[in-house]
């Protein structure tokens, strides 16, 4: 093992990023530990497309220290790109070539003699579900098949951080799954990942810690469980149906907090007993009890309001 | 490296993969390729060449199909050349999203921006060669000082790659391209001295003219298809030259302006 393997595989540090008057990333830190599964989370416009252009030196920021895979970037980004793999957002696999075409092409961007990667390519396709689809062309693929030979193309140099943004937007629930099931496969393996998403149910279930950014700050950093315990109540009541606006406003003090988003009521509760007792005299109300959730926090730290 | 904005192009051969690719992608379409872009120039020089070359007496002292045949080698060369810059490198750009694949490896704009270029001269030496053939094949050209019009082919595709790839890194879309041919290569078709001599025009024309990139490439390949050494060779190819590297470091400072932000 060489003597960086147990240094941060990203680290970054006041990153800035500013288009004319417009700061998109006002001041981000945070680091990656090897291994681990890292995700950026925010709503549209946050800045979490900047900050991973930043990090894979593509965009020059105002100003910054960021070191990935132990290289200073954007001063040897080229060089930390070596053994970085990218999943970006919108699929961009080489539409005149067929599924094992685009992993030698790629391959051979990183140097990779011609032999190496197609002996690597079977093991490729059966770890993103296309063993067998070698020569088949890109437009008879499914759309979670090409985000899956995205992902085998991003592995093709063995990379040691990957970075996915927005892995499994647009895919059907099996397709996400699947996805899922490999990228914890690829921490298992000691693999880092960095990812964005707005799935928070993904966040939570891939990621070891994680950060809210928000109109480019950071609003809270941690692990999953850790963030709801501290920012949230563990309960959730929702309550649907006509005038549920005003029978919620008269009883808010039945729980700690209390939303109300169109024609639902949440009530963050400690102790839902005095609620569901209240509840339970409404036959006209309907109600769901859950556990509070990473989305609840989200929407707590960034608001209820559209994003563009 | 991230390379700053202004900085002098070194791709050094790293860029030798993203020509593969433009090659393999290539090799598939390649007859149909081939014949169209042979198919176009060889109807307008026979055509023009016998048809409008029966009512004209010699042409700068040789019929007008043997004039003709260096005009149409090297107006060929710059349209293969201007299409693959334009059309072919912003659908992988800006439609296909190509590049920013590639630029998540190790490599960067440079090593992109060296590889379409090259590529682009590559099959505009291909179009120029197919008509080379040709010509020789129908007598036009008797002399071996005319294979010297290879390099003059292919340095010809380097200045109009280089050209088009700024034009490329402007375009906000495909119909912008329409302006670069009509304001700029029709008429340096017309006034370089591809279909006659460029001496016919007004002098103030013909001055402007002969400061155009095709104007050179005409001047080098004309009297070569005739078995002459050019006059003033090397200022020619010096011309052909400053344009590829100018135009090219304007096309990569550019492109990273658009690609980089």
């Amino acid at each position: 093992m060489d003597t960086l393997s147990t240094a941060d595989a990203l680290r970054v540090v006041q990153l800035r990023k500013s288009y004319d008057a417009n700061e998109v990333v006002a001041g981000i830190s945070f680091s990656v530990p090897p291994g681990t599964c890292f995700g950026l989370l925010g709503p549209n416009g946050a800045g979490k497309t900047t900050t991973l252009r930043c990090c894979l030196g593509l965009t020059q920021p105002n100003s910054s220290e960021i070191t990935l895979c132990g290289e200073p970037i954007p001063a040897r980004a080229n060089t930390a790109r070596n053994r970085v793999g990218v999943v970006p957002q919108f699929d961009n696999i080489d539409p005149d070539f067929t599924v094992a075409e685009n992993l030698l092409v790629y391959g051979r961007y990183f140097g990779i003699k011609d032999a190496v990667i197609r002996s690597r390519i079977p093991e490729l396709l059966d770890f993103a579900g296309l063993g067998g689809k070698d020569g088949a062309r890109i437009q008879t693929l499914s759309g979670g098949m090409k985000r899956r030979l995205t992902l085998a193309r991003a592995l093709v140099n063995d990379p040691e951080v990957i970075f996915l943004d927005e892995p499994t937007t647009g895919l059907d629930p099996q397709a996400r799954h699947l996805i899922w099931d490999r990228l914890k496969q690829l921490t298992a393996r000691g693999k880092t990942l960095i990812l964005t998403t707005h799935f928070m149910d993904e966040a939570e279930r891939l990621c070891d810690r994680l950060a809210v950014i928000d109109h480019g700050h950071m609003v809270t950093e941690g692990a999953p469980r850790e963030l709801i315990a501290t920012h949230i109540e563990p309960h959730v009541v929702e309550v649907f149906g006509d005038e549920v606006a005003t029978w919620a406003r008269s009883r808010h003090t039945l729980g700690e907090r209390l939303e109300v988003a169109g024609d639902t009521a949440f009530f963050y509760c400690r102790d839902t007993a005095p609620l569901l007792a209240a509840l339970a005299d409404e036959p006209a109300l309907r109600y769901l009890h859950r556990a509070a959730s990473l989305e609840d926090v989200f929407i707590k730290l960034t608001g209820r309001e559209l994003r563009d | 490296m991230t390379t700053p904005q202004f900085a002098i192009p070194r791709p050094g051969l790293r860029w030798l993969p993203v020509w593969r690719r433009n090659f393999l992608v290539w090799r598939k379409l390649a007859i149909p390729s081939v014949l169209g872009n042979l198919a176009d120039p060889l109807i307008y020089m026979l055509g023009l060449g016998y048809g409008l070359g029966g009512l004209l007496p010699q042409v700068n002292g040789v019929s007008y199909v043997s004039f003709l045949a260096a005009g149409t080698v090297v107006s060929s060369t710059m349209n293969a050349a201007t299409f693959e810059a334009l059309y072919s490198a912003f659908s992988r750009m800006h439609v296909q999203k190509t590049w920013d694949a590639i630029l998540n490896t190790p490599l960067s704009i440079d090593h992109v921006l060296s590889a379409e270029l090259v590529w682009a001269a590559s099959k505009s030496l291909l179009s120029g060669l197919a008509i080379l053939v040709v010509i020789a094949a129908l007598g036009l050209t008797h002399s071996w000082l005319a294979l010297w019009v290879i390099p003059v082919i292919f340095l010809t595709g380097l200045a109009f790659g280089a050209l088009g790839l700024i034009v490329c890194a402007l375009a906000p879309s495909y119909d912008f391209f329409m302006y670069y041919f009509t304001l700029f290569i029709t008429p340096m078709m017309l006034v370089s001295g591809v279909f006659f001599p460029a001496d016919q025009l007004p002098a103030i024309v013909h001055g402007v003219a002969n400061w155009l990139p095709l104007s050179h490439a005409v001047l080098l390949a004309r009297p070569l298809l005739l078995g002459e050494v050019p006059a003033n060779a090397l200022g020619h190819v010096a011309a052909l030259l400053a344009v590829a590297g100018v135009a090219f470091y304007v096309a990569s400072v550019l492109t990273r302006r658009r690609l980089l932000k």
